[in-house]
């Protein structure tokens, strides 16, 4: 396993946010995302627990991309990828937020 | 008038030389022969007497039925007296098929297509076992076995036989009909395995006077599960990548005449067509007509209404019973069993359809698309002849139309084309990109001392990719550059991919060459494994009402 962590600013704080949000199943050979408020930071900090080695560069452009879609601050995202491509890491990620951020109460 | 005395030439050395290995094997077989019908004991002593040194053999070896028995008892002659062959075969799926080559029996191959053996294959090839005369398609080697590489001897094999030697091969008649007949009119010899002889069979496949012997194998052939894709393993990608297919691409040009691929990607499209495609209103008005195996992924459609005709290269274990039930949907003779025949389909596959879809290993920057990777000689296969514009087709239909409106413009010559789609996800299993900048298959040619790098799906011939990220239209393109970036503006974050001018990639997508998701209207949340219309091989055959009956291996419940 390696593990990678990626830090953005400047992102709209993700007002109000309660609780934690999990997408994915990793016994299903899928990947899981978590998405927890980040108190004490405005900051979207990302880490990645991936099976594969040698891959920062990929990782970092997939986040990068990521981030621009959707700038948000306060969050604290987590990915087991379980082997899973970027693909399907990017798709999971914009359906957690989406999930996430409409979780968030008025 | 002039005379000239011109030597005499024999004009029936063929037929007496067919006539001679007959006698000869009488004469050795003795009681072990029984009109047409040898003993199984007997057969390396047949194969001895009937195949002199340097024949030309055609060893049936098809995608998925295999005549294993007679290959197994080519590995046992002995090389002294049966040397030098030629083999000529669709598939080399066994060990046996390169067996004889290090025995020494067999020296040189023409062939379709060898993916369980395409190791061993180049393994062989490089220490000088095996000379390649040519990697071909099926179509293509079908069509040499009339020109210049017609059978000595065919070993074909069938499901069973009569004792006068009629054939019955059923569901999987797949390429003995186009062997035989090859073999037989040049006056070669037939013989014929099959799993049993009975009194009556049930419908007659190929004529006992077309076959010179038959022999009942100790076990039935073995026969490969080859189309059958679990839904359980399509992921929530190949989801999103189908709803693309379906909207950006079948709803779009109209396909009403196609062939798939095999895999996962375009088992995801089958099975979203009753769910996703019924929601879009496209039943009746895309899919009715099919150049297909039975794909079990292709039940629920067919229930829902989508699918009028399915014709087949072969058939699929399992699928026997529910194809029974469908006579208005798939080919069946008055017995009620299906007949499938490669060589027809393949041609129907070329000429009479209007789009191939199919996955692939790498595609490069110019769209020339290639399976073939280091150490390994695959071979085509039919793709080539699936995914390649048919040049020579003359009859119009409106999406051939609406693709040549694309591809032919500023006042060339009108014609149509046909759409050929590469489906890739950008990076496969291992983070291995689907995308490069060279072929592996440029490598492999000189390794191998290939005349050419065995590119599978020729970039002119592609129209569109497909990947999670979107559309490229190649047709659109007006130039290599805009293909190239066309190409790269799919192929996500693979370095390919990366490296786009992404002020290009915007201009096209600009004037629709690139389409992504949320521009054909497609929300990814929506990309579930719910819109599968069937998410098991449980679904698959409750879908059929009971009627499929899947290979051991697919049950796990």
């Amino acid at each position: 396993m390696e593990k990678l962590a990626f830090t953005y600013d400047g992102g709209a704080p993700a007002e109000g946010a309660r609780g934690a949000r999990i997408v994915g199943v990793v016994a299903s050979g899928n990947l899981e995302v978590l998405i927890e408020p980040l108190a004490s930071s405005r900051a979207c900090t990302i880490e990645i627990d991936t099976a594969a080695h040698g891959f920062g560069a990929t990782w970092q452009a997939v986040m990068d991309d990521f981030f621009a879609r959707h700038p948000v601050g306060g969050v604290r995202i987590s990915i087991n990828d379980a082997g899973a491509t970027p693909a399907i890491v990017a798709l999971r990620l914009d359906q957690a937020i989406e999930d996430y951020l409409r979780a968030v109460p008025a | 008038m002039n005379a000239r005395t011109v030597p005499a030439r024999d004009w029936n050395a063929r037929a007496r030389g067919r006539l001679r290995r007959v006698e000869r094997a009488a004469a050795r077989l003795g009681p072990a022969l029984d009109g047409k019908v040898v003993d199984p004991s007997a057969i390396v002593a047949l194969l001895e007497e009937t195949i002199e040194p340097g024949d030309r053999v055609c060893l049936e070896g098809n995608n998925q039925k295999q005549a294993d028995f007679l290959a197994r008892a080519l590995t046992g002659v002995d090389p002294a007296r049966v040397n030098a062959l030629h083999m000529v075969q669709s598939v080399l799926a066994l060990p046996e098929h390169l067996d004889v080559f290090e025995r020494g029996i067999a020296s040189r191959l023409d062939f379709s297509f060898s993916g369980p053996q395409a190791a061993r294959l180049a393994k062989l090839a490089g220490g000088g076992k095996i000379a390649i005369g040519a990697i071909h398609t099926y179509l293509e080697l079908f069509g040499r076995y009339f020109v210049d590489l017609t059978p000595n001897v065919a070993l074909v094999v069938a499901q069973c036989a009569d004792h006068a030697g009629n054939l019955y091969t059923g569901p999987n008649t797949e390429d003995t009909p186009v062997i035989v007949e090859a073999t037989a009119f040049a006056s070669g010899l037939v013989i014929a395995q099959v799993n049993e002889i009975v009194e009556a069979i049930p419908r007659v496949d190929i004529p006992a006077d077309w076959v010179d012997f038959v022999v009942q194998s100790p076990q039935p052939h073995y026969i490969e599960p080859l189309f059958t894709r679990d839904p359980a393993k399509i992921s929530e990608i190949q989801v999103l990548m189908a709803m693309m297919a379906i909207k950006g691409i079948y709803a779009r040009y109209g396909i009403d005449r196609l062939n798939h691929g095999i895999g996962f990607d375009t088992a995801a499209i089958e099975l979203l067509l009753p769910t996703f495609g019924e929601a879009l209103g496209l039943r009746g008005k895309i899919c009715r007509h099919w150049a297909l195996n039975p794909h079990p992924t292709l039940i629920p459609a067919i229930e829902a209404g989508f699918v009028e005709s399915v014709h087949s290269f072969g058939s699929e274990l399992g699928m026997e019973d529910y194809i029974r039930a469908r006579p208005d949907v798939f080919f069946t003779g008055p017995d009620g069993s299906m007949r499938s025949n490669r060589a027809f389909c393949q041609t129907a596959g070329h000429y009479a359809c209007d789009l191939f879809i199919g996955s692939t290993l790498q595609v490069d920057l110019a769209g020339n698309s290639s399976t073939a990777t280091l150490g390994r000689i695959a071979g085509f296969g039919g793709a080539p002849n699936m995914g390649a514009d048919a040049r020579g087709r003359r009859h119009a239909t409106p999406a051939w139309l609406a693709a040549g409106r694309e591809a032919h413009r500023d006042g060339a010559t009108p014609r149509g084309r046909k759409l050929v789609v590469q489906m890739v996800e950008t990076f496969r299993e291992h983070m291995e990109p689907a995308f490069v900048e060279r072929l592996d298959a440029w490598e492999l040619a000189e390794s191998a001392n290939m005349a050419l790098p065995p590119i599978m799906i020729y970039g002119d011939d592609v129209t569109h990719v497909l990947t999670e990220e979107g559309i490229a239209n190649l047709l659109l393109c007006r130039d290599a550059a805009e293909r190239e970036q066309a190409i790269r503006g799919v192929a996500g974050f693979t370095p390919v991919g990366l490296a786009r001018d992404r002020r290009a990639v915007d201009a096209l997508r600009a004037r629709g060459v690139i389409r992504r998701a949320e521009d054909l209207g497609i929300d990814k949340r929506d990309a579930t494994r719910d819109l599968l219309a069937a998410r098991s091989i449980k679904d698959l055959v409750r879908a059929s009402g009971g009627l499929y009956d899947p290979p051991k291996r697919f049950r796990n419940w």
